[in-house]
């Protein structure tokens, strides 16, 4: 899901070896290094350690999250935008939605930021080498796939063919535009389209949904990431089984209400699933059956 | 040489105003003893030093959204079964600092919550608060994070529990395998039998604290056959409690048929049951405070004037309020069906597959503090009479 409320999480392994294991509210002190508008009320912040150490020893995957926290404001889980390998900083993309990141907007360049992380089960991209992959994006459901491309970039001959689909309401709303060209230099295919164009826009205009009916793909060599809004996850999703891509290969991640982000605290729950703990990054065999719930 | 202190399993005899010494053994060696007291009409934990604030001859009678006293003379010390409290209100506690930050010149440092945490024996501890214990260590302790408070609390744990010699209506533990019998996870156990309690040791840390009465003179042996007529008297009740029915004029006694529990709400979700249970539930939380297992909790951030000085709180969470979903894009579950279904469906079954058993231990709290009776027990039973396959 998009990037302001919880999200991203990798394979349990994973967070063994790197989550927090001991107490789970255990703090990193970060200092903000840049602060980037993406898209009106979106934002990026880049996060530096301090020191090499520090910044060594936070690993995550890709779509991991973090507990970004204002003492005496709260708590937002927010995933994991940049690349997993880089060394320079962390990034998160922040839809400006509540009161945690109306805080986070008030802070400049240089000031403290707190974050417990990383946590979650990550995009099994480890499981993917060989694959063809598609990206699928809604609105700032992209952040939380920006560091899966990043990582795919690093590795591109480990993967098939690979298409970034980014859907957004205006063109103003896509993100990383500006990094479209060197995700082309890297073979990485992109499509944008919104729903509502500006005159300028020359794009596709309507659901991303459509730019995935256009797309010629290999069901049996492909699997497709996803994240967005939850109802274009499932339409997505759905489309993608029709059109042969099995339900194991097909990877939605879902956003819950995030406490603790470590199973303690019970509020994320979606059927027996604690989304901090056993997603947010699920795979849609595993979860269509409770996302197809209302309310649940 | 103490009579028959010496073993894990093994029972003595205790006079019964000799519980005095007990209590001011666990005192002596650093304890803070709480045990169950009549107040605020109902029996509840609270701080004990002496045996006559135990709730000796009272009874207590439990249906749905109903809880009365009365005295009885013949009953015993312990012959009430469950208040509205648990261990949960000790072991996690409705309110609590899970940290403290205070900032210099734009920093913010981490600043050691006092651990002051003193040892806490209880007593009078049912065999469905034991289960009820296991399940939260489940939570607690034995998941991908440790929480660090409850482990200091729980390891530090004396109980004293006691077997149930009668079950309210409201009970099912029999139904859920957790009771009445006590047959593990206490420190020492008491059976009451006339003017004595048969005690019996469940620990190396209770087999201390027995010798210590022993050497005191205060114990006398069980011969086999008095441990034989002891260890009956919760399995009869057990027994009796499988063998219920239901009689004009008084409480129904509760049961749950638990065969394929979990199947059974998974496969019912959209079940027009929900939207029945739904036109009466208030949505009040009430069975979740004294649900002995229910783990909800959320964090609070309490910040001083000046806001350089900051204590995080963690507080009980309740999945029947609409904070306990919300996103800013609307609340997961917006209503009240809704939110019975997560909360039934979460204990039932949820918890199965999150912890390995039930979150459901049968103390039937949730149906003597539910402002308007609704019964879970009825709930899955009407569930099950006209379930999807």
């Amino acid at each position: 899901m998009t990037s302001t409320h919880a999200m991203s999480p990798p394979a349990p392994d994973t967070l063994q070896a790197n989550g927090p294991r001991h107490s789970p509210w255990q703090l990193h002190a970060t200092r903000i290094a840049a602060i980037r508008t993406e898209a009106p009320g979106v934002t990026t912040y880049t996060l530096t350690f301090g020191g090499h150490r520090a910044q060594r020893r936070f690993r995550f995957a890709a779509g991991q999250f973090n507990m970004l926290y204002l003492p005496g404001i709260g708590e937002a889980a927010i995933s994991i935008s940049s690349d997993p390998e880089s060394l320079s900083g962390i990034a998160h993309t922040v839809h400006t939605v509540g009161n945690v990141t109306r805080a986070l907007a008030r802070l400049e360049v240089g000031d403290e930021l707190l974050l417990r992380g990383p946590f979650g089960v990550p995009w099994p991209l480890a499981d993917l080498r060989d694959r063809d992959l598609v990206l699928v994006a809604g609105g700032l459901g992209l952040a939380s796939l920006l560091s899966a491309i990043a990582f795919c970039m690093t590795h591109r001959g480990d993967y098939g063919r690979i298409t970034v689909l980014s859907g957004a309401k205006t063109p103003a709303d896509l993100l990383a535009t500006h990094d479209h060209h060197r995700w082309r230099d890297h073979g990485i295919d992109v499509h944008g389209i919104v729903t509502n164009p500006d005159p300028r826009w020359q794009g596709p205009v309507g659901l991303v949904s459509m730019l995935l009916d256009g797309l010629a793909i290999d069901p049996d060599d492909t699997s497709l990431l996803c994240c967005g809004p939850e109802p274009m996850m499932i339409a997505v999703a759905e489309q993608a089984t029709a059109r042969g891509i099995a339900r194991e290969q097909v990877f939605v991640s879902i956003e819950r209400l995030m406490g603790c982000a470590s199973g303690l605290c019970g509020l994320c729950q979606v059927g027996p699933f604690f989304v901090c703990r056993d997603g947010p990054v699920f795979s849609y065999d595993r979860i269509a059956r409770w996302l197809a719930v209302p309310h649940l | 040489m103490p009579p028959c202190a010496d073993a894990v399993g093994s029972l003595s005899w205790l006079a019964r105003p000799a519980l005095q010494s007990l209590l001011d053994e666990l005192t002596a060696r650093g304890h803070r003893v709480v045990g169950p007291q009549v107040a605020d009409g109902a029996v509840v934990y609270r701080d004990l030093a002496d045996v006559n604030q135990l709730p000796a001859g009272w009874l207590d009678e439990q249906d749905g959204g109903l809880y009365r006293l009365r005295l009885d003379e013949a009953a015993g010390w312990f012959d009430h079964v469950v208040g509205p409290h648990s261990l949960k209100n000790f072991l996690f506690p409705p309110r609590e600092p899970i940290q403290r930050l205070v900032r210099e010149d734009g920093t913010w440092r981490e600043t050691l919550l006092p651990d002051g945490q003193q040892p806490l024996a209880v007593i009078g501890v049912r065999a469905c608060d034991l289960a009820a214990l296991r399940v939260q260590d489940r939570v607690f302790l034995h998941g991908a994070h440790v929480d660090v408070a409850y482990q200091s609390r729980r390891e530090k744990l004396f109980i004293v529990a006691v077997n149930c010699r009668r079950a309210a209506a409201t009970c099912f533990c029999h139904s859920m395998e957790c009771g009445p019998a006590a047959t593990h996870s206490f420190d020492l156990a008491l059976t009451e039998a006339g003017d004595r309690f048969a005690v019996e040791i469940g620990s190396g840390r209770g087999g201390e604290i027995l010798d210590a009465l022993a050497t005191a003179g205060l114990l006398t042996p069980c011969t086999a056959d008095e441990a034989g007529r002891v260890r009956a008297i919760p399995r009869d009740l057990e027994r009796a409690m499988h063998a219920r029915v239901a009689e004009p004029g008084k409480p129904r006694p509760r049961s749950l048929d638990t065969d394929g529990i979990r199947d059974l709400l998974y496969d019912n979700l959209e079940h027009p049951r929900w939207h029945v249970v739904a036109d009466r539930c208030l949505s009040c939380a009430n069975c979740t405070l004294v649900c002995p297992t229910c783990f909800c909790s959320s964090v609070e951030e309490v910040a001083d004037l000046s806001g350089d000085d900051v204590t995080r709180e963690r507080r009980w969470a309740s999945c029947f309020t609409l904070a306990h979903s919300q996103m800013h894009s609307g609340a997961v579950h917006p209503t009240v069906a809704s939110r019975y279904r997560q909360w039934l469906t979460h204990k039932l079954a949820g918890w199965i597959d999150q912890f390995g058993t039930s979150g459901c231990t049968g103390c039937g709290r949730c149906i003597t503090w539910c402002p308007v009776a609704i019964d879970l027990t009825e709930e899955v039973a009407a569930i099950r009479e006209s379930a999807s396959p």
